[in-house]
């Protein structure tokens, strides 16, 4: 990884130097391997502080819906999620494409650093990843952990390759694999109303409503969202009921079905790890099935098949009567 | 000192909720948070921070504070508030501890909250020393000591024990509730944790942050310091570290309408929000930066101005480690608090 994050410094020094762009966005290091935090560098004495390591799981790509609009253009990293969140944005015309110059940066998955605390692991001093072997260093010593029980939740099914670029930085090919996204789905359909419902009610029930799933969600680019809106009849600071919880974030996926490309932010940033993302891949599986096979973010171009009417389109009392295909 | 084995917690549980409500830390869906106990629930003091902090019990997220009816040109306010039972909050870590302190300060101040009062009143503290600090703690900035006797009743948990000492008047009461379960110790075991503790305590690497710069004097200073702007720039404007945060204490109040009349009603806010504070001008402050300013300017400049220098952060370490971006208040301390803190 230092070797990617060494051409990454380079290309970025090369960019802010030659004048061809006018700033970078990319991940700056804190106290902790794992404390990094999304970042624009205007300056190659600020690189110093420029990472990319095991732990750049945030999504970049929103970030640019303010920074396309400044003077000068804008370089990013993107991993290969990022880039559908990208095209998304840029086919909603959110980002500004002709200011933005992408480099593709790999990613072989991300780390959890609540995963690997959650093994009873404290005061982590470094962490080393060899395949799938994660060495983490502590106060305690050294422990070896299995890489997929500490990926982000958003890396454990991702099968994403890079979907826009001007450029790439790609030292390590991903190993080919063969992971079924739905699966999490799948078992949620087997379920009888009663549990599914039971299952969402414990897992809403802890949603302390801090916004974080939806401020950082690159589908979630209303300027003024209606829940924060005072004159829009329905603002909401706190779930005052059960109802509300529930309310929030069946309204929130619905309202991000078909532009949804399940970069898994939600997941990611939950602070009471409600698995978001579950509601918003169920939406990706139904269209899938209903409508064929359609990823949200591979093109910035092209129709959509929730915003654009056939005559073949299901019926919803299809839908509800088990009718459908 | 007095002390149960671990394996016989359950059973003070069970003795204390014969006669009182025992809030305390259970998992729920995965996270660990305060919740009611009840015969079956999963218990667990080992959890070194819960997602949100036991402040919830004085100040719930949300509340209902009164209903009005109007009946022609009357209007009738009724007090919903219903008789408080008394409950015993367990397992409070001393920076949660010393959290209550500082929204007591809050709350309790003139005007007095009375919904805040009512709930702290039939309240019986029982806090767990710590024992496992990690990274993210920094309680020892504010000088709280993660092993000390706070509450009304403080306990230390090592392997095979859970030792017991009362503190105050409310502390001896719940002792007396529950003695036929415990037995006497000696402290032996109590010092040798608190030792072992501290020792960890010197070495965590937050542990020696200066707060010295942070006086009301340097407030314009501070205020108008650059690096805002760049400190900010990542904030995604969500509320998770003020409502994952002990000490912060800004409410809503608002209103609405039912079919037996309107209820008032308040909520924790959060000064992230672009309508924190929104008044008939509009809002007083406009970006992200004025209002990620104003949640550290109050907990290390404003807060301590009006409280004789006392911090309204206790370094509990939530908002390190729940921030999805990774900002927080050390890196403010480190950004602005001067170079003792390089």
């Amino acid at each position: 990884m230092k070797d990617v994050e060494l051409k990454m410094l380079e290309r970025a020094k090369a960019l802010l130097e030659g004048g061809e762009v006018a700033r970078v966005i990319g991940w700056k290091k804190g106290d902790f391997c794992y404390d990094v935090s999304p970042a624009s560098f205007e300056t190659v004495e600020e690189l110093d502080g420029f990472v990319y390591n095991w732990f750049c799981g945030a999504n970049l790509s929103k970030y640019l819906i303010e920074m396309s609009k400044k003077e000068g253009k804008t370089a990013v990293f993107l991993k290969p999620c990022d880039t559908y969140s990208f095209n998304q944005l840029v086919k909603e015309h959110r980002i500004k494409r002709e200011n933005v110059y992408v480099i593709a940066v790999e990613c072989l998955g991300k780390l959890d650093a609540e995963k690997i605390k959650a093994k009873g692991i404290s005061l982590i001093t470094d962490v080393e990843v060899v395949d799938k072997d994660v060495k983490v260093t502590s106060a305690y010593g050294v422990e070896t952990l299995y890489k997929p029980d500490v990926v982000l939740t958003k890396c454990e099914t991702c099968q994403k390759t890079h979907q826009v670029k001007d450029e790439e930085i790609i030292l390590h090919e991903r190993p080919e694999r063969d992971v079924d996204r739905f699966a999490e789905v799948a078992k949620l359909e087997a379920m009888t109303e009663e549990e599914r419902f039971a299952f969402w009610r414990s897992q809403l029930s802890k949603c302390i409503r801090c916004n974080a799933c939806r401020n950082v969600c690159p589908a979630c680019s209303c300027v003024k969202c209606v829940f924060d809106n005072p004159a829009s009849g329905i603002a909401a600071k706190a779930n005052d009921s059960d109802f509300e919880e529930s309310m929030f974030h069946i309204i929130r996926a619905f309202h991000v079905a078909g532009r949804c490309t399940d970069c898994g932010e939600c997941s990611r940033v939950c602070p009471q790890n409600i698995p978001l993302h579950l509601l918003n891949r169920k939406f990706i599986k139904d269209i899938d099935n209903f409508y064929g096979e359609y990823q949200a973010g591979e093109t910035a171009e092209g129709k959509t098949p929730l915003t654009s009417y056939t005559e073949g389109d299901i019926e919803a009392k299809d839908v509800f009567n088990g009718e459908a295909k | 000192m007095l002390k149960i084995a671990k394996e016989r917690l359950n059973d003070l549980y069970a003795k204390i909720n014969e006669s009182m409500g025992l809030f305390i830390p259970i998992k729920k869906a995965g996270e660990v948070d305060y919740h009611i106990w009840g015969e079956g629930k999963e218990v667990s003091l080992e959890t070194l921070k819960t997602v949100k902090s036991p402040k919830n019990m004085f100040f719930p997220q949300s509340e209902n504070m009164m209903k009005f009816k109007t009946e022609g040109k009357n209007i009738e306010i009724i007090d919903v508030r219903g008789e408080k039972r008394p409950f015993v909050l367990f397992g409070v870590k001393p920076c949660d501890y010393k959290a209550i302190e500082v929204l007591d300060k809050v709350f309790l101040a003139e005007p007095v909250d009375t919904y805040y009062q009512s709930r702290r009143e039939a309240t019986t503290i029982v806090t767990l020393a710590c024992s496992k600090p990690e990274e993210s703690c920094f309680c020892k900035v504010f000088d709280i000591d993660a092993t000390a006797a706070y509450g009304d009743v403080t306990t230390w948990l090592d392997g095979e024990n859970l030792y017991w000492q009362a503190n105050t008047e409310k502390g001896e009461a719940l002792t007396a509730l529950v003695k036929e379960l415990l037995e006497d110790s000696d402290d032996a075991a109590v010092k040798a944790q608190q030792e072992a503790t501290k020792a960890i305590i010197d070495k965590l690497p937050y542990s020696n942050l200066d707060l010295s710069k942070f006086k009301p004097e340097n407030l314009n200073e501070l205020f108008n310091a650059q690096e805002w702007t760049e400190m900010s720039e990542a904030c995604l404007g969500c509320g998770t570290c003020t409502f994952v945060c002990p000490t912060c204490q800004c409410f809503d109040i608002r209103d609405f309408k039912t079919n037996e009349g309107v209820i008032r009603y308040r909520c924790w806010d959060s000064c992230m929000y672009s309508d924190f504070t929104l008044m008939a001008h509009g809002n007083s402050r406009t970006t992200q930066m004025q209002r990620f300013r104003q949640r550290f300017m109050h907990k290390l400049v404003y807060y301590p101005s009006q409280n004789d220098g006392l911090y309204s952060c206790v370094g509990c370490g939530r908002c390190v480690n729940k921030c999805p971006q990774k900002l927080n208040i050390v890196k403010v301390i480190k950004t602005l608090g001067g170079k003792n803190n390089d």
